[in-house]
Protein backbone atom coordinates (compact mmCIF):
# COMPACT_ATOMS: atom_id res chain seq x y z
CA UNK A 1 0.00 0.00 0.00
CA UNK A 2 1.55 3.28 -1.04
CA UNK A 3 0.50 6.87 -1.63
CA UNK A 4 0.64 8.27 -5.18
CA UNK A 5 0.29 11.98 -5.95
CA UNK A 6 -2.37 12.63 -8.60
CA UNK A 7 -2.98 16.36 -8.99
CA UNK A 8 -2.31 19.63 -7.32
CA UNK A 9 -5.62 21.19 -6.33
CA UNK A 10 -4.40 24.51 -4.98
CA UNK A 11 -1.20 26.51 -5.12
CA UNK A 12 0.19 28.61 -2.30
CA UNK A 13 -1.28 31.76 -3.86
CA UNK A 14 -4.69 30.17 -4.25
CA UNK A 15 -4.65 29.05 -0.62
CA UNK A 16 -3.87 32.57 0.49
CA UNK A 17 -6.56 34.15 -1.68
CA UNK A 18 -9.08 31.64 -0.38
CA UNK A 19 -8.14 32.30 3.24
CA UNK A 20 -8.64 36.03 2.63
CA UNK A 21 -12.00 35.42 1.01
CA UNK A 22 -13.13 33.13 3.84
CA UNK A 23 -12.17 35.77 6.40
CA UNK A 24 -14.26 38.35 4.57
CA UNK A 25 -17.19 35.96 4.27
CA UNK A 26 -17.17 35.14 7.97
CA UNK A 27 -17.05 38.81 8.96
CA UNK A 28 -19.80 39.62 6.46
CA UNK A 29 -22.12 36.85 7.62
CA UNK A 30 -21.65 37.23 11.35
CA UNK A 31 -23.66 40.37 11.99
CA UNK A 32 -20.94 41.81 14.17
CA UNK A 33 -17.67 40.33 15.35
CA UNK A 34 -17.72 41.35 19.00
CA UNK A 35 -18.79 37.89 20.09
CA UNK A 36 -16.99 35.95 17.39
CA UNK A 37 -14.24 33.40 18.04
CA UNK A 38 -12.40 30.88 15.88
CA UNK A 39 -11.47 27.38 16.97
CA UNK A 40 -8.90 25.51 14.90
CA UNK A 41 -9.11 21.73 14.97
CA UNK A 42 -5.71 20.09 15.39
CA UNK A 43 -3.64 19.81 13.49
CA UNK A 44 -4.03 21.76 10.26
CA UNK A 45 -7.17 23.61 11.32
CA UNK A 46 -4.97 25.50 13.76
CA UNK A 47 -2.70 27.43 11.36
CA UNK A 48 -5.73 28.00 9.11
CA UNK A 49 -7.68 29.54 11.99
CA UNK A 50 -4.71 31.72 12.87
CA UNK A 51 -4.37 32.91 9.27
CA UNK A 52 -8.08 33.70 9.04
CA UNK A 53 -7.89 35.69 12.30
CA UNK A 54 -4.88 37.52 10.93
CA UNK A 55 -6.78 38.33 7.73
CA UNK A 56 -9.70 39.61 9.80
CA UNK A 57 -7.38 41.99 11.59
CA UNK A 58 -6.59 43.43 8.19
CA UNK A 59 -10.27 43.87 7.31
CA UNK A 60 -11.38 46.39 9.87
CA UNK A 61 -9.08 45.88 12.79
CA UNK A 62 -11.26 43.18 14.29
CA UNK A 63 -9.31 41.10 16.80
CA UNK A 64 -11.03 37.73 16.90
CA UNK A 65 -9.72 35.27 19.54
CA UNK A 66 -8.44 31.88 18.35
CA UNK A 67 -8.55 28.64 20.29
CA UNK A 68 -7.18 25.19 19.42
CA UNK A 69 -9.05 21.95 19.92
CA UNK A 70 -7.60 18.43 20.04
CA UNK A 71 -10.33 15.95 19.30
CA UNK A 72 -8.45 12.70 20.00
CA UNK A 73 -10.43 12.03 23.17
CA UNK A 74 -13.74 12.52 21.37
CA UNK A 75 -13.14 10.38 18.29
CA UNK A 76 -15.40 7.41 17.59
CA UNK A 77 -12.62 5.50 15.85
CA UNK A 78 -9.66 5.69 18.20
CA UNK A 79 -8.49 2.17 17.63
CA UNK A 80 -8.45 2.63 13.86
CA UNK A 81 -6.56 5.89 13.73
CA UNK A 82 -3.22 4.89 15.13
CA UNK A 83 -1.67 2.01 16.98
CA UNK A 84 -0.98 4.49 19.77
CA UNK A 85 -2.99 7.69 19.80
CA UNK A 86 -1.00 10.68 21.00
CA UNK A 87 -2.80 13.46 22.80
CA UNK A 88 -2.16 17.13 22.40
CA UNK A 89 -3.73 19.70 24.66
CA UNK A 90 -6.63 21.85 23.65
CA UNK A 91 -6.15 25.53 24.37
CA UNK A 92 -9.23 27.70 24.38
CA UNK A 93 -8.32 30.89 26.23
CA UNK A 94 -11.84 32.28 26.39
CA UNK A 95 -15.18 31.20 27.80
CA UNK A 96 -17.24 29.26 25.31
CA UNK A 97 -20.61 30.23 26.82
CA UNK A 98 -22.70 32.44 24.53
CA UNK A 99 -19.92 32.76 22.00
CA UNK A 100 -20.45 32.86 18.25
CA UNK A 101 -17.98 30.14 17.28
CA UNK A 102 -16.54 29.15 13.94
CA UNK A 103 -14.78 25.79 13.83
CA UNK A 104 -11.95 25.71 11.31
CA UNK A 105 -10.53 22.59 9.69
CA UNK A 106 -8.59 21.82 6.54
CA UNK A 107 -10.76 19.11 4.97
CA UNK A 108 -14.39 18.16 5.52
CA UNK A 109 -15.03 14.53 4.61
CA UNK A 110 -17.30 12.16 6.58
CA UNK A 111 -18.07 14.74 9.24
CA UNK A 112 -16.95 12.58 12.15
CA UNK A 113 -14.16 14.93 13.16
CA UNK A 114 -16.67 17.77 13.39
CA UNK A 115 -19.04 15.65 15.46
CA UNK A 116 -16.13 14.93 17.83
CA UNK A 117 -15.17 18.63 17.88
CA UNK A 118 -18.69 19.63 18.86
CA UNK A 119 -18.65 17.09 21.68
CA UNK A 120 -15.43 18.64 22.89
CA UNK A 121 -16.82 22.16 22.63
CA UNK A 122 -19.99 21.34 24.51
CA UNK A 123 -17.95 19.91 27.38
CA UNK A 124 -16.64 23.42 27.83
CA UNK A 125 -19.92 25.29 27.87
CA UNK A 126 -22.84 26.36 25.77
CA UNK A 127 -21.90 28.38 22.71
CA UNK A 128 -24.49 30.66 21.19
CA UNK A 129 -23.83 29.37 17.72
CA UNK A 130 -21.34 27.01 16.03
CA UNK A 131 -20.58 27.19 12.33
CA UNK A 132 -17.96 25.41 10.27
CA UNK A 133 -15.30 26.79 7.97
CA UNK A 134 -13.19 24.42 5.86
CA UNK A 135 -10.61 24.92 3.16
CA UNK A 136 -11.79 21.88 1.20
CA UNK A 137 -15.12 20.06 1.22
CA UNK A 138 -14.60 16.70 -0.46
CA UNK A 139 -18.08 15.26 0.01
CA UNK A 140 -18.92 11.72 1.26
CA UNK A 141 -20.67 12.83 4.42
CA UNK A 142 -21.61 10.04 6.85
CA UNK A 143 -23.24 12.36 9.36
CA UNK A 144 -25.54 15.38 8.94
CA UNK A 145 -22.75 17.97 9.04
CA UNK A 146 -22.44 20.99 6.76
CA UNK A 147 -19.91 23.78 6.39
CA UNK A 148 -21.13 27.38 6.25
CA UNK A 149 -17.85 28.59 4.79
CA UNK A 150 -16.08 26.50 2.15
CA UNK A 151 -12.86 27.36 0.35
CA UNK A 152 -13.34 24.89 -2.46
CA UNK A 153 -15.56 21.92 -3.25
CA UNK A 154 -13.68 18.95 -4.67
CA UNK A 155 -15.17 15.77 -6.11
CA UNK A 156 -13.28 12.72 -4.84
CA UNK A 157 -13.52 8.97 -4.79
CA UNK A 158 -13.07 7.13 -1.54
CA UNK A 159 -9.63 5.74 -2.38
CA UNK A 160 -8.42 9.31 -2.84
CA UNK A 161 -7.12 11.54 -0.06
CA UNK A 162 -7.04 15.31 -0.04
CA UNK A 163 -3.79 16.49 1.55
CA UNK A 164 -3.60 20.07 2.66
CA UNK A 165 0.03 20.98 3.21
CA UNK A 166 0.78 24.13 5.16
CA UNK A 167 4.14 25.75 5.83
CA UNK A 168 3.63 25.75 9.60
CA UNK A 169 3.36 21.95 9.69
CA UNK A 170 4.53 20.48 6.37
CA UNK A 171 7.16 23.02 5.34
CA UNK A 172 5.41 23.36 1.99
CA UNK A 173 2.27 25.10 0.85
CA UNK A 174 -0.24 23.41 -1.46
CA UNK A 175 -3.26 21.14 -1.62
CA UNK A 176 -2.73 17.76 -3.27
CA UNK A 177 -5.04 15.02 -4.39
CA UNK A 178 -3.34 11.72 -3.65
CA UNK A 179 -4.38 8.12 -3.97
CA UNK A 180 -3.80 4.96 -1.96
CA UNK A 181 -2.52 2.35 -4.37
CA UNK A 182 -2.09 -1.34 -3.43
CA UNK B 1 7.25 9.58 19.26
CA UNK B 2 4.48 7.63 20.98
CA UNK B 3 5.36 4.72 23.24
CA UNK B 4 3.34 1.59 23.82
CA UNK B 5 2.81 0.15 27.28
CA UNK B 6 1.57 -3.39 27.44
CA UNK B 7 1.66 -3.23 31.24
CA UNK B 8 2.61 -0.69 33.88
CA UNK B 9 4.23 -2.86 36.53
CA UNK B 10 6.98 -0.56 37.74
CA UNK B 11 9.20 2.41 37.02
CA UNK B 12 12.45 0.45 37.01
CA UNK B 13 12.19 -0.88 33.42
CA UNK B 14 11.08 2.47 31.94
CA UNK B 15 13.35 4.94 30.19
CA UNK B 16 13.38 8.65 30.95
CA UNK B 17 11.81 9.22 27.49
CA UNK B 18 8.93 6.87 28.23
CA UNK B 19 8.33 8.56 31.58
CA UNK B 20 8.40 12.02 29.99
CA UNK B 21 5.94 10.80 27.38
CA UNK B 22 3.47 9.66 30.04
CA UNK B 23 3.81 12.98 31.86
CA UNK B 24 3.25 14.88 28.59
CA UNK B 25 0.18 12.81 27.86
CA UNK B 26 -1.13 13.63 31.36
CA UNK B 27 -1.32 17.33 30.60
CA UNK B 28 -4.58 17.31 28.59
CA UNK B 29 -6.14 15.34 31.45
CA UNK B 30 -5.04 18.02 33.91
CA UNK B 31 -6.91 20.49 31.70
CA UNK B 32 -10.06 18.41 31.60
CA UNK B 33 -10.32 18.50 35.39
CA UNK B 34 -11.02 22.21 35.00
CA UNK B 35 -13.89 21.81 32.53
CA UNK B 36 -17.46 22.17 33.78
CA UNK B 37 -18.16 18.80 32.18
CA UNK B 38 -15.39 16.36 33.13
CA UNK B 39 -16.78 13.24 31.55
CA UNK B 40 -15.48 11.90 28.25
CA UNK B 41 -16.72 9.05 26.12
CA UNK B 42 -13.24 8.02 25.02
CA UNK B 43 -13.28 4.62 26.72
CA UNK B 44 -16.98 4.05 26.37
CA UNK B 45 -17.74 0.34 26.25
CA UNK B 46 -14.43 -0.56 27.88
CA UNK B 47 -14.23 -2.07 31.36
CA UNK B 48 -11.51 -1.46 33.90
CA UNK B 49 -11.20 -4.11 36.61
CA UNK B 50 -10.07 -2.69 39.96
CA UNK B 51 -8.66 -5.60 41.96
CA UNK B 52 -7.54 -4.23 45.31
CA UNK B 53 -6.32 -7.10 47.45
CA UNK B 54 -4.99 -4.62 50.00
CA UNK B 55 -7.14 -1.90 51.52
CA UNK B 56 -6.94 1.43 49.75
CA UNK B 57 -9.18 4.42 49.63
CA UNK B 58 -7.43 7.20 47.76
CA UNK B 59 -5.77 5.08 45.05
CA UNK B 60 -8.88 3.07 44.43
CA UNK B 61 -11.08 6.16 44.21
CA UNK B 62 -8.50 7.82 41.99
CA UNK B 63 -8.38 4.94 39.49
CA UNK B 64 -12.15 4.50 39.66
CA UNK B 65 -12.75 8.17 38.95
CA UNK B 66 -10.17 8.10 36.16
CA UNK B 67 -12.01 5.21 34.53
CA UNK B 68 -15.43 6.86 34.96
CA UNK B 69 -14.30 10.20 33.59
CA UNK B 70 -13.03 8.43 30.50
CA UNK B 71 -16.45 6.82 30.11
CA UNK B 72 -15.32 3.31 31.04
CA UNK B 73 -17.17 0.87 33.24
CA UNK B 74 -15.63 -0.71 36.35
CA UNK B 75 -15.42 -4.10 38.00
CA UNK B 76 -14.67 -3.64 41.68
CA UNK B 77 -12.94 -6.20 43.83
CA UNK B 78 -12.22 -5.26 47.42
CA UNK B 79 -10.12 -7.42 49.74
CA UNK B 80 -12.23 -7.08 52.83
CA UNK B 81 -15.27 -8.59 51.25
CA UNK B 82 -13.63 -10.90 48.76
CA UNK B 83 -13.51 -14.58 48.05
CA UNK B 84 -9.87 -14.61 49.14
CA UNK B 85 -11.17 -14.93 52.65
CA UNK B 86 -12.72 -18.20 51.55
CA UNK B 87 -9.35 -19.50 50.41
CA UNK B 88 -9.44 -18.73 46.70
CA UNK B 89 -6.00 -18.35 45.11
CA UNK B 90 -4.87 -15.11 43.48
CA UNK B 91 -4.78 -16.76 40.08
CA UNK B 92 -8.31 -18.12 40.38
CA UNK B 93 -9.56 -14.74 41.51
CA UNK B 94 -8.08 -12.86 38.58
CA UNK B 95 -9.09 -15.58 36.14
CA UNK B 96 -12.64 -15.18 37.36
CA UNK B 97 -12.45 -11.46 36.69
CA UNK B 98 -10.82 -12.14 33.33
CA UNK B 99 -13.66 -14.46 32.34
CA UNK B 100 -15.94 -11.42 32.51
CA UNK B 101 -13.78 -9.77 29.84
CA UNK B 102 -12.43 -6.54 31.31
CA UNK B 103 -10.09 -4.49 29.10
CA UNK B 104 -7.46 -4.04 31.78
CA UNK B 105 -6.82 -4.83 35.41
CA UNK B 106 -5.57 -2.37 38.02
CA UNK B 107 -4.31 -4.23 41.02
CA UNK B 108 -2.90 -3.66 44.44
CA UNK B 109 -1.55 -6.59 46.46
CA UNK B 110 0.44 -7.09 49.63
CA UNK B 111 2.92 -9.40 47.87
CA UNK B 112 5.73 -7.89 45.85
CA UNK B 113 5.57 -9.24 42.32
CA UNK B 114 1.87 -10.15 42.35
CA UNK B 115 0.99 -7.88 39.40
CA UNK B 116 3.89 -9.34 37.42
CA UNK B 117 2.56 -12.82 38.17
CA UNK B 118 -0.88 -11.84 36.96
CA UNK B 119 0.57 -10.18 33.83
CA UNK B 120 2.37 -13.41 32.96
CA UNK B 121 -0.72 -15.53 33.45
CA UNK B 122 -3.42 -13.41 31.83
CA UNK B 123 -3.61 -11.83 28.40
CA UNK B 124 -4.66 -8.46 29.76
CA UNK B 125 -2.93 -5.11 30.39
CA UNK B 126 -2.02 -4.90 34.07
CA UNK B 127 -1.44 -1.69 36.01
CA UNK B 128 0.33 -2.02 39.35
CA UNK B 129 -1.38 0.12 41.99
CA UNK B 130 1.12 -0.97 44.63
CA UNK B 131 2.65 -4.37 45.27
CA UNK B 132 4.13 -5.19 48.67
CA UNK B 133 7.23 -3.11 49.21
CA UNK B 134 8.22 -3.30 45.54
CA UNK B 135 6.76 -0.46 43.45
CA UNK B 136 3.89 2.01 43.16
CA UNK B 137 4.54 3.38 39.68
CA UNK B 138 1.56 5.74 39.37
CA UNK B 139 2.53 7.43 42.64
CA UNK B 140 6.02 8.12 41.35
CA UNK B 141 4.57 9.39 38.06
CA UNK B 142 2.20 11.79 39.78
CA UNK B 143 5.00 12.95 42.07
CA UNK B 144 7.17 13.54 39.01
CA UNK B 145 4.39 15.47 37.26
CA UNK B 146 3.98 17.66 40.36
CA UNK B 147 7.71 18.33 40.59
CA UNK B 148 8.06 18.97 36.86
CA UNK B 149 5.10 21.39 36.81
CA UNK B 150 6.41 23.37 39.76
CA UNK B 151 10.08 23.22 38.92
CA UNK B 152 9.91 23.26 35.12
CA UNK B 153 12.13 20.20 34.89
CA UNK B 154 13.00 16.88 36.53
CA UNK B 155 16.67 17.05 35.60
CA UNK B 156 19.35 17.22 38.27
CA UNK B 157 17.13 18.23 41.19
CA UNK B 158 17.92 17.59 44.85
CA UNK B 159 15.15 15.43 46.27
CA UNK B 160 14.99 14.29 49.89
CA UNK B 161 12.86 11.37 50.98
CA UNK B 162 12.08 11.15 54.69
CA UNK B 163 10.82 8.28 56.76
CA UNK B 164 10.44 4.54 56.56
CA UNK B 165 12.21 4.00 53.24
CA UNK B 166 12.71 0.28 53.85
CA UNK B 167 9.02 -0.60 53.73
CA UNK B 168 8.02 1.99 51.17
CA UNK B 169 7.14 1.04 47.61
CA UNK B 170 6.52 4.74 47.00
CA UNK B 171 10.13 5.49 47.94
CA UNK B 172 11.46 2.77 45.66
CA UNK B 173 9.45 3.91 42.65
CA UNK B 174 10.49 7.50 43.27
CA UNK B 175 14.15 6.53 43.62
CA UNK B 176 13.99 4.67 40.29
CA UNK B 177 12.24 7.54 38.54
CA UNK B 178 14.25 10.46 39.85
CA UNK B 179 17.59 8.75 39.32
CA UNK B 180 16.74 8.32 35.63
CA UNK B 181 16.66 12.12 35.41
CA UNK B 182 19.96 12.63 37.16
CA UNK B 183 18.49 13.82 40.44
CA UNK B 184 20.52 13.78 43.62
CA UNK B 185 18.47 11.74 46.05
CA UNK B 186 18.93 11.94 49.81
CA UNK B 187 17.31 9.35 52.04
CA UNK B 188 16.82 10.12 55.71
CA UNK B 189 15.18 8.27 58.53
CA UNK B 190 15.96 5.96 61.43
CA UNK B 191 19.03 3.93 60.40
CA UNK B 192 17.14 0.68 60.45
CA UNK B 193 14.67 2.04 57.93
CA UNK B 194 17.31 3.38 55.56
CA UNK B 195 19.59 0.42 54.86
CA UNK B 196 22.68 0.62 52.68
CA UNK B 197 21.00 -1.55 50.06
CA UNK B 198 18.82 1.40 49.07
CA UNK B 199 21.89 3.05 47.55
CA UNK B 200 22.28 0.04 45.26
CA UNK B 201 18.76 0.28 43.84
CA UNK B 202 19.92 2.51 41.07
CA UNK B 203 22.52 2.07 38.32
CA UNK B 204 26.12 3.05 39.05
CA UNK B 205 26.64 6.76 38.53
CA UNK B 206 23.26 7.70 39.95
CA UNK B 207 23.32 9.70 43.12
CA UNK B 208 21.58 8.22 46.17
CA UNK B 209 22.92 8.91 49.63
CA UNK B 210 21.78 8.14 53.15
CA UNK B 211 21.89 10.77 55.85
CA UNK B 212 21.01 10.33 59.52
CA UNK B 213 20.37 13.94 60.50
CA UNK B 214 17.30 15.55 59.01
CA UNK B 215 18.85 19.02 58.99
CA UNK B 216 21.65 17.79 56.77
CA UNK B 217 19.23 15.82 54.62
CA UNK B 218 17.14 18.89 53.87
CA UNK B 219 20.07 21.17 53.00
CA UNK B 220 19.44 22.61 49.51
CA UNK B 221 16.53 20.32 48.67
CA UNK B 222 14.29 21.21 45.72
CA UNK B 223 11.62 18.81 46.93
CA UNK B 224 10.96 16.87 50.12
CA UNK B 225 8.88 13.71 50.04
CA UNK B 226 7.64 12.78 53.51
CA UNK B 227 6.52 9.21 54.00
CA UNK B 228 3.88 8.10 56.42
CA UNK B 229 5.14 6.55 59.65
CA UNK B 230 3.29 3.48 60.76
CA UNK B 231 3.17 3.70 64.55
CA UNK B 232 2.92 -0.08 64.75
CA UNK B 233 6.40 -0.25 63.24
CA UNK B 234 8.15 2.24 65.49
CA UNK B 235 9.38 -0.57 67.73
CA UNK B 236 11.60 -1.73 64.87
CA UNK B 237 14.08 1.14 65.16
CA UNK B 238 13.25 1.26 68.87
CA UNK B 239 11.89 4.75 68.82
CA UNK B 240 9.00 6.16 70.72
CA UNK B 241 6.61 8.48 68.93
CA UNK B 242 8.14 11.46 70.72
CA UNK B 243 11.66 10.38 69.77
CA UNK B 244 10.65 10.06 66.13
CA UNK B 245 9.09 13.49 66.17
CA UNK B 246 12.16 14.97 67.85
CA UNK B 247 14.57 13.49 65.33
CA UNK B 248 12.69 13.26 62.07
CA UNK B 249 9.55 15.38 61.98
CA UNK B 250 9.43 17.87 59.15
CA UNK B 251 8.96 21.16 60.97
CA UNK B 252 8.92 24.72 59.57
CA UNK B 253 12.35 25.39 61.09
CA UNK B 254 13.88 22.32 59.50
CA UNK B 255 12.15 23.06 56.19
CA UNK B 256 14.01 26.37 56.03
CA UNK B 257 17.18 24.39 55.37
CA UNK B 258 15.77 23.40 52.01
CA UNK B 259 15.55 25.86 49.13
CA UNK B 260 13.12 28.72 49.78
CA UNK B 261 10.48 27.38 47.42
CA UNK B 262 11.14 23.68 47.98
CA UNK B 263 8.15 21.46 47.41
CA UNK B 264 6.69 19.60 50.39
CA UNK B 265 5.13 16.35 49.22
CA UNK B 266 3.44 13.39 50.86
CA UNK B 267 1.86 10.36 49.20
CA UNK B 268 -0.85 10.35 51.86
CA UNK B 269 -2.49 9.67 54.14
CA UNK B 270 -0.64 12.08 56.40
CA UNK B 271 -0.36 11.65 60.13
CA UNK B 272 -0.34 15.27 61.23
CA UNK B 273 1.93 15.82 64.17
CA UNK B 274 3.95 12.69 63.55
CA UNK B 275 6.05 12.72 60.39
CA UNK B 276 4.89 16.20 59.45
CA UNK B 277 4.14 19.35 61.41
CA UNK B 278 0.62 20.57 60.60
CA UNK B 279 2.02 24.02 59.83
CA UNK B 280 4.12 22.48 57.07
CA UNK B 281 1.31 20.23 55.84
CA UNK B 282 -0.92 23.27 55.40
CA UNK B 283 1.85 25.69 54.52
CA UNK B 284 2.45 27.47 51.20
CA UNK B 285 5.04 24.94 50.07
CA UNK B 286 2.75 21.95 50.52
CA UNK B 287 1.78 20.22 47.26
CA UNK B 288 -0.20 17.43 48.82
CA UNK B 289 -3.54 18.26 47.22
CA UNK B 290 -1.93 19.03 43.89
CA UNK B 291 -0.44 15.53 44.00
CA UNK B 292 -3.92 14.07 44.33
CA UNK B 293 -5.24 16.08 41.37
CA UNK B 294 -2.23 15.12 39.31
CA UNK B 295 -2.77 11.49 40.30
CA UNK B 296 -6.12 11.56 38.57
CA UNK B 297 -4.57 13.05 35.42
CA UNK B 298 -1.74 10.49 35.33
CA UNK B 299 -4.11 7.57 35.84
CA UNK B 300 -6.45 8.86 33.14
CA UNK B 301 -3.47 9.17 30.80
CA UNK B 302 -2.34 5.60 31.52
CA UNK B 303 -5.81 4.17 31.04
CA UNK B 304 -6.12 6.13 27.80
CA UNK B 305 -2.73 4.92 26.55
CA UNK B 306 -3.21 1.31 27.56
CA UNK B 307 -6.92 0.78 26.98
CA UNK B 308 -7.71 3.44 24.36
CA UNK B 309 -5.88 1.93 21.43
CA UNK B 310 -6.33 -1.39 19.74
CA UNK B 311 -3.06 -3.28 19.90
CA UNK B 312 -3.55 -4.90 16.52
CA UNK B 313 -4.52 -1.91 14.40
CA UNK B 314 -2.22 -0.44 11.78
CA UNK B 315 -1.03 3.11 11.83
CA UNK B 316 -3.10 5.28 9.48
CA UNK B 317 -1.73 8.22 7.53
CA UNK B 318 -1.67 11.46 9.46
CA UNK B 319 -3.83 13.02 6.74
CA UNK B 320 -6.54 10.42 6.59
CA UNK B 321 -8.83 12.17 9.03
CA UNK B 322 -12.29 13.33 8.06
Amino acid sequence: MRIVEKTQLMTATEIDRTVQRLAHEIVEKSGGTSNLALIGIRRRGVPLAQRIAQAMRGIDGVDVPVGTLDITLYRDDLSKVAAQPVLQSSDIPFAVDDKDLVLVDDVLYTGRTIRAAMNGLFDLGRPKRVRLCVLIDRGHRELPVEASFVGRNVQTSDTEIVEVRLNEIDKEERVMLVERVP
Amino acid sequence: MPFRFGHMLGIEPLSAEEISFVLDQSKPFQEIQKHPLKKLATLRGKTVALAFFEPSTRTRISFGTAASRLGADQMNLQAESSSLKKGESLLDTVRTLDAMKPDCIVMRHSSSGAPDFVARNLDLPVINAGDGTHEHPTQALLDALTIRDRRGTLEGLNVTILGDILHSRVARSNIHLLSKFGCRITLCGPAMWVPREMECLVPAGASVRRVTRIEEALEGADAVITLRVQQERLHEPSLSVDEYILQFQLTPERLRRAKPDALVMHPGPMVRGLEIDPAVADGPQSCVLEQVTNGLAVRMALLFLMVGADSTSERDSSHAAD
